[in-house]
């Protein structure tokens, strides 16, 4: 029997849920505020930035200065590319260890999820002297299989269990009616599986979008995303926050918005297997 | 008619192929200081009359540290030419890793760089960078608060005075400290500020024999005074504060001085972001009384070339104008003389319209002031003021200044500080070789 919710308590919950929920949010909020405001303003006290005029200047300086489009562009095939490219290896190894699992598939699924336990910056001269030799520094080419390798471990364990979920006996009926392999996967699996595909491409895009180690350190002029243009507005000598915000409001703005409309689809990806 | 058109045709083609054929392209790494941000405004100009096309790469200090050390000591040739400071300059000109400037044509004028800043960028007497702005330190004080306390401010104060005038300054109630100081972790912030200060207490970081100097009296001092100060004086969570927060709290008026990079002048005296903007006067670091060194350090941005680069030409044909007295005069012409680069070039100093801003005359008198070859009392193998100039001070440097950063929020006693900060540096030095 479930236990009755008095309204007390419901209301308790929304005022805990929204007061965590703004307190998270505040930065970004905060961020929004200045850089509506001039370089002057924006170090005031809060009450002062507040009641300070409003202004589209800085975002009208970063926009002059900076290749914003070009930047997006970036971020835009990265993080996409990165994604479906996981998706195209991850499918099948994910396949393979939620159906016909051996001894080791746990130790491998474990060994997967370790290579993200190693700080990134212990690869880098390895990384970047391949790049090196291949003459993929600073390009996108190179980016995108660098992140999909780091995102890899995710989107595999992410299909998996969902793939886990579906009941085994679907896929023997498959073969029962002649299914091949490549059916199976293609027109039995894929189609169940469309919601846990969704989650796992919308969270690794944001992933790739927001990935701020190999996006600097690997690119120079031509391949750099989103995470380079906020970098650029950073100064040791001076103080831009104004124009820092909008910069960083820009480059947030379009994975914040995507993030919007397919909350559904990302809560179900983060809780995923939670409940049982 | 139709032949004239095609003619033309033609002509444009041949124009375009031969722009096409001949663009080079070169890359910067930069960071996004003001002075930066005008280069890029202005490298059209450079295009225009070379026809060689820039790539800019901005990014944040420590990213940019990381990034183009990654790259020059792999040779992965990302960048032809590279903003780095006067620490990196003799450290990677040494390895090999940049290209030597020894052939300079004779409009450039190389002896007409600061001599000190020629020291600092060269290693071997051989230069390996040119600077693009230098800076030293000095004390930026409010002149209305100072006539509030009843104090005069002396051209070359004692640190006594310093800690005497912070506390009559210092108005609690209206939230005005009296002076503002880098306390942050970082070799290159509170640690900076530390280093220089030490000298003027007669602190050095090593002996001669590379023994770390933690457990001497004048370090004690150093850092007891500064500690001492600070809480009287300084603002709430002054651990933590670096350049940027110091100068966001002196433009809103909550510092009666403040002791940091000469290029904080110009922000500091900027009408449209300092509410205090006329009422900054300047005077050179304090010294301790009887000690002839004085906390003001050294440091020049500059702009070098990695060694590998396909376009060593190109790279130094844009230094030669990014450096060049006619870029200043250029600046001066657009933006007025306050905002052009300053503390590379003597004839800047001598020119009749820099002579008048008020900041001027004390960034020359602290930049000639400094000596990296000599910076203590007492003799030291290294060269550098705020820094030593050998690759391992930087991680080294930063550790320190951890612990004091830790010291000053309270965490530990300047003692404890101390016998760590020397425990630390002798290991590394021993790991490294040096004892």
């Amino acid at each position: 029997m479930a236990r009755a919710v008095t309204t007390r308590r419901k209301t308790l919950n929304t005022l805990v849920a929204w007061t965590i929920g703004l307190l998270i949010f505040f930065p970004i909020l905060w961020i929004f505020v200045l850089s509506f405001k001039s370089e002057g303003d924006a170090i005031l006290p809060p009450l002062q930035v507040l009641a300070a005029p409003w202004s589209l200047d800085s975002y009208a300086v970063v926009q002059e200065r900076s290749d914003y489009l070009g930047h997006f562009y970036n971020s835009v095939v990265l993080s996409l590319g990165s994604t479906v490219l996981g998706l195209i290896v991850a499918v099948p190894a994910a396949w393979a260890m939620a159906f016909v699992p051996g001894k080791r598939t746990k130790d491998v699924l474990m060994w997967m999820l370790s290579t993200k336990m190693l700080p990134a910056v212990g690869v880098l001269y390895p990384i970047y002297l391949l790049f090196i030799q291949f003459g993929l520094l600073d390009s996108r080419l190179g980016l995108t299989i660098v992140l999909m390798l780091i995102n890899l471990p995710i989107i595999i364990w992410m299909l998996y269990t969902y793939f886990r979920e579906i009941p085994g006996e679907i896929l023997e009926a498959a073969r029962m009616d002649g299914a091949g392999l490549r059916e199976e996967i293609l027109y039995v699996l894929t189609p169940m599986a469309v919601p846990g595909i969704a989650s796992t491409l919308l969270l690794n895009v944001i992933l790739a979008w927001n990935e701020a180690f190999w996006t600097l350190n690997l690119t120079a002029a031509k391949a750099a995303p989103l995470t380079a243009f906020i970098a650029s507005y950073s100064s040791p000598e001076g103080l831009f926050y104004a124009k820092l915000s909008a910069a960083s409001v820009m480059a947030i703005a379009p994975i914040l918005i995507m993030g919007w409309f397919s909350q559904k689809q990302l809560v179900r990806g983060l809780t995923f297997g939670a409940v049982k | 008619m139709f032949l004239k058109n095609a003619l033309r045709a033609a002509t444009a083609l041949t124009v375009l192929g031969a722009g096409s054929a001949f663009a080079e392209t070169i890359t910067i790494a930069t960071v996004n200081n003001g002075d930066m941000i005008r280069m890029q405004k202005y490298t059209h100009l450079f295009t225009e009359q070379t026809g060689i096309d820039v790539n800019w790469v901005t990014l944040e200090e420590n990213v940019l540290r990381q990034r183009v050390t990654t790259d020059i000591s792999t040779k992965g040739g990302q960048f032809d030419i590279m903003t780095i400071g006067m620490y990196e300059a003799p450290i990677w000109g040494k390895n090999g890793w940049l290209v030597p400037l020894n052939d300079l044509p004779p409009e450039y004028d190389v002896n007409d760089i600061l001599p000190a800043m020629r020291g600092g960028l060269s290693y071997d007497g051989t230069l390996y960078a040119a600077p693009f702005y230098g800076e030293s330190s000095m004390i930026m004080y409010r002149t209305d608060l100072m006539e509030k306390a009843g104090l005069e401010m002396p051209e070359d104060p004692t640190w006594g005075f310093i800690r005497k005038a912070a506390a009559a300054m210092t108005d609690r109630e209206n939230d005005i400290n009296g002076i503002c100081l880098r306390g942050k972790a970082g070799w290159g912030e509170g640690g900076a500020f530390i280093t220089a200060m030490s000298n003027s207490f007669g602190a050095r970081w090593f002996d001669m024999d590379w023994n770390a100097q933690f457990d001497t009296p004048a370090w004690h001092e150093t850092l007891t005074f500064y500690k001492g100060m600070m809480d009287e004086s300084g603002p709430k969570g002054y651990a933590t504060n670096g350049f940027n927060e110091n100068l966001s709290l002196f433009q809103q008026g909550k510092c009666g001085m403040w002791i940091d990079a000469t290029v904080a002048a110009s922000f500091v005296t900027n009408p449209d972001e300092s509410t205090v903007a006329d009422k900054v006067g300047f005077a050179l670091a304090p010294h301790k009384e009887g000690v002839s060194k004085h906390a003001n350090w050294l440091w020049a941005w500059a702009l070098a070339i990695p060694a590998g680069t396909q376009k060593e030409d190109a790279a130094k044909k844009f230094i030669e104008w990014a450096t060049s007295k006619d870029y200043i005069e250029l600046v001066a012409a657009n933006e007025g003389w306050a905002n052009v680069p300053p503390g590379a070039r003597t004839s800047l100093y001598e020119n009749p319209n820099y002579k008048d801003i008020p900041f001027a005359k004390m960034t020359l008198k602290s930049i000639l002031m400094a000596d990296p070859q000599h910076p203590t009392v007492d003799p030291v193998p290294y060269v550098g003021i705020q820094f030593a100039a050998i690759p391992e001070f930087a991680g080294i440097a930063t550790e320190v200044s951890q612990e004091f950063a830790a010291a000053y929020a309270g965490q530990q006693t300047v003692e404890e500080a101390l016998a760590k900060a020397q425990a630390i540096t002798n290991d590394a030095m021993e790991a490294a070789g040096y004892r």
